[in-house]
């Protein structure tokens, strides 16, 4: 169950073009395993030629997902359709798609031309296709070279090749993929990346994409879908992910470092970052909930500069930029910053972001307010007097009384 | 000049991590084998005389021994009735117990029971299975109206009844080997063959049994140990009887050793037995090796 009003899962009217083999729809899909709910009704659709993503943490049911559509799985309800036909029911082979694993799954007794067209041998393609095909396929993805060894012989990026081109050489218009670069060092998954994503865009496959990393979901979907505890949390663009969280859960998953996410408390001027009550932030609504600001939206400014008073704790230089971890109140902030940091640990400062990098999420639920922050760049004289009126209101706090310490503020 | 010493020592450590490995095989498998090598071609002396060097002789004669090719024949048989009936049934009770079926641990257990029997034991079962009046086999049947079979006293029956029980024997012995090689098989390439529409039946001939190899090799050589290795449950069984109809090269040689208390000739049968093992083990090793993959 999806908690997006405006999520295409349910609108059937939607199928219209010649590509419609391709589409793939899940109606209220559920999985359980003896009492234990793994997938929830959960309900997408893909559209042809599209790269969605499947993201989130291990265990949220994604991968299980995945092989529900690929039918190594049985749905225990909700129904899946490739197109025009209910392939919940039908038996993986007769799906149409083509899978690569996470462990690559290459038969280790037969050689890289053996596994490519494993497939193909059985659906009985003649061998003077099956020959033309693995040429093609092979130059495709580079394996030209490779294809008399076992996959023993083989690097970890060679045996994805040679997965992939199993894949592609199915000819199957979908693709499924289970953390297909898991098991690749950080160099190499940078580089499959790019190639998955052009072969993709070259062959115009429809391709299902498992992971956990967040870097391959923004850097590779069309489209993500964000997972949490068999529920979809967030469908979505790369894009509309970060820059709009449906859930504090959804914001704290995208962005690194996370989106720093604060207790709000109540101030007379409206809400305030809980332990620090002189800068209020956003209207009165927003007391009690919280507050996210991604760490690359905080700007680091002189004690002078108008914004939310603060402290540095540490700083972590990265070489293009530095984490600096703050104390605002009795939260902890970190701040992404270009270059070396100015400010020493331990020395005050104020804090800014536009208004429109402030999200708001409930308390209860994780889901996003409809809220607005204010500008913290709005002149001296409003905060100073503001800071005059309110100074005394601090221990009023109605959420966090015991983390209040006065003595912080300054 | 350190370096060489260095060298040396590692050599010398080497060795003794070896010895007491060496030790025990040269003492209990060269030794003797080469000490029957010799005795074969001695005479046996009688009465404290020494015994009498007389060449092949031993050889000449085992070659005119009517008993020892009937033996041999008999030995064959029953080597092609046991090793593939039992390295099959071990394979088909693997693939069945590595399935998801409900209390596989007991099916698994069952399978091995006989495994775990001593031998002497089981052929001790198998007497009353086969006992010609109050048997089980005859009892059913005599209950289906049939008559009964004398299953170790008929010349003709008797080697076919022994292979069976042979069988019941070592397939669930075989059975765990081929167990532990299933499991080690990951289940995705199942899952990938399975996508691409590839029959069980295909996917068995084309994936297990080609990574099976190694296992089946193994089995191999050990079955066709155990089919020359055979003297308990003949010794409980049949005794080599009826007319030696179930007699096997080692009971042979055990008949010839101690009953007939020639050991020279038991030791010349031996070493053929042993000749016979190493050239079937060499065949089957350079066959089979080259087709078989090792992960």
């Amino acid at each position: 169950m999806s908690p997006f009003p405006g999520h295409p899962g349910n609108e059937h009217a939607m199928h219209d073009d010649k590509h419609n083999h391709q589409r793939i729809r899940l109606e209220a899909v559920s999985k359980a395993w003896s009492g234990q709910t793994a997938v929830e009704r959960i309900s997408f659709e893909v559209a042809p030629g599209e790269f969605v993503i499947l993201l989130g943490p291990s265990g949220c049911g994604k991968s299980t997902t995945l092989r529900m559509i690929a039918g190594l799985e049985q749905a225990s309800a909700g129904r899946i359709h490739i197109g025009e036909r209910d392939v919940t029911d039908l038996p993986p082979g007769d799906r149409g798609i083509s899978m690569v694993f996470q462990s690559y799954a290459l038969f280790p007794h037969l050689s890289v031309a053996d596994n490519i067209v494993f497939g193909l041998r059985s659906r009985k393609v003649p061998r003077a296709e099956r020959q033309e095909r693995l040429t093609r396929v092979a130059r495709l993805v580079d394996l030209e070279a490779y294809l008399a060894r076992k996959p023993a012989q083989l690097s970890g990026g060679q045996r994805q090749r040679v997965a992939l081109a199993r894949a592609i050489i199915s000819e199957h218009p979908i693709c499924l993929m289970d953390e297909p670069l898991s098991n690749l060092d950080a160099r190499l998954r940078g580089e499959m990346r790019r190639e998955i994503k052009a072969l993709q865009r070259r062959l115009g496959m429809t391709v299902i994409y498992v992971t956990h990393d967040q870097v391959e979901a923004m850097s590779m979907g069309d489209r993500v879908i964000l997972m949490e505890a068999g529920c979809i949390v967030q469908d979505g663009t790369p894009g509309e992910l970060y820059n709009r969280p449906a859930t504090a859960f959804a914001a704290s998953f995208i962005g690194s470092p996370a989106m720093n996410l604060v207790a709000l408390s109540a101030a007379a001027d409206g809400a305030v970052i809980d332990g620090e009550p002189h800068c209020s932030i956003a209207s009165h609504e927003a007391k009690g909930h919280l507050l996210g600001v991604r760490p690359e939206d905080i700007a680091i400014l002189p004690i002078e500069a108008p914004g939310v008073p603060g402290e540095v704790i540490d700083a972590e230089y990265l070489g293009a930029d530095s984490i600096v971890r703050l104390k605002v109140g009795s939260q902890e902030l970190r701040a992404r910053i270009d270059g070396v940091p100015e400010v020493g640990a331990g020395s005050p400062c104020r804090l800014q972001w536009p208004p429109s990098a402030a999200h708001f999420f409930s308390t209860g639920d994780g889901q996003r307010l409809a809220l607005q922050g204010y500008d913290l760049a709005a002149g001296p004289g409003r905060l100073a007097q503001k800071q005059s009126m309110h100074r005394n209101e601090a221990r009023t706090s109605p959420t966090q009384a015991g983390n209040d310490s006065p003595g912080v503020n300054r | 000049m350190v370096i060489h010493n260095a060298d040396r020592r590692m050599q010398i450590y080497g060795a003794l991590l070896l010895l007491p490995a060496a030790v025990l095989l040269g003492t209990f498998a060269y030794l003797p084998t080469v000490a029957t090598l010799i005795n074969s071609f001695f005479l046996p002396g009688f009465r404290g005389a020494p015994p009498e060097f007389v060449g092949l002789e031993n050889y000449a004669m085992l070659v005119e021994d009517r008993t020892f090719w009937r033996v041999a024949r008999n030995n064959l048989i029953y080597a092609l009735g046991t090793i593939p009936t039992s390295i099959a049934l071990a394979l088909g009770m693997a693939l069945f117990v590595n399935a998801r079926l409900p209390g596989r641990g007991l099916v698994r257990m069952a399978y091995f029971t006989p495994t775990i029997l001593p031998m002497i034991a089981a052929a001790n079962i198998w007497m009353f299975f086969y006992a010609p009046q109050i048997g089980l086999f005859n009892k059913l049947l005599g209950a289906l109206g049939m008559s009964g079979i004398n299953w170790l006293g008929d010349p003709g029956v008797a080697l076919t009844s022994v292979i069976a029980m042979t069988v019941w024997k070592e397939a669930g012995f075989f059975m765990i080997f081929y167990l532990a090689a299933l499991q080690s098989i990951p289940p995705e390439l199942e899952e990938a063959s399975v996508l691409e529409g590839t029959s069980r039946w295909s996917f068995f001939w084309r994936v297990t049994f080609p990574l099976l190899m190694p296992t089946t090799l193994f089995v191999l050589i050990n079955a066709l140990i155990n089919a020359v290795r055979v003297v308990d449950h003949l010794f409980i069984l049949t005794k080599g009887g009826p007319n030696n109809a179930t007699n096997l090269l080692l009971y042979y040689v055990y008949e010839n050793a101690f009953s007939f208390f020639d050991r020279t000739y038991a030791a010349t049968i031996t070493v053929v037995i042993l000749l016979v093992l190493a050239v079937v083990a060499t065949l089957k090793f350079t066959v089979l090796d080259r087709r078989t993959h090792y992960q």
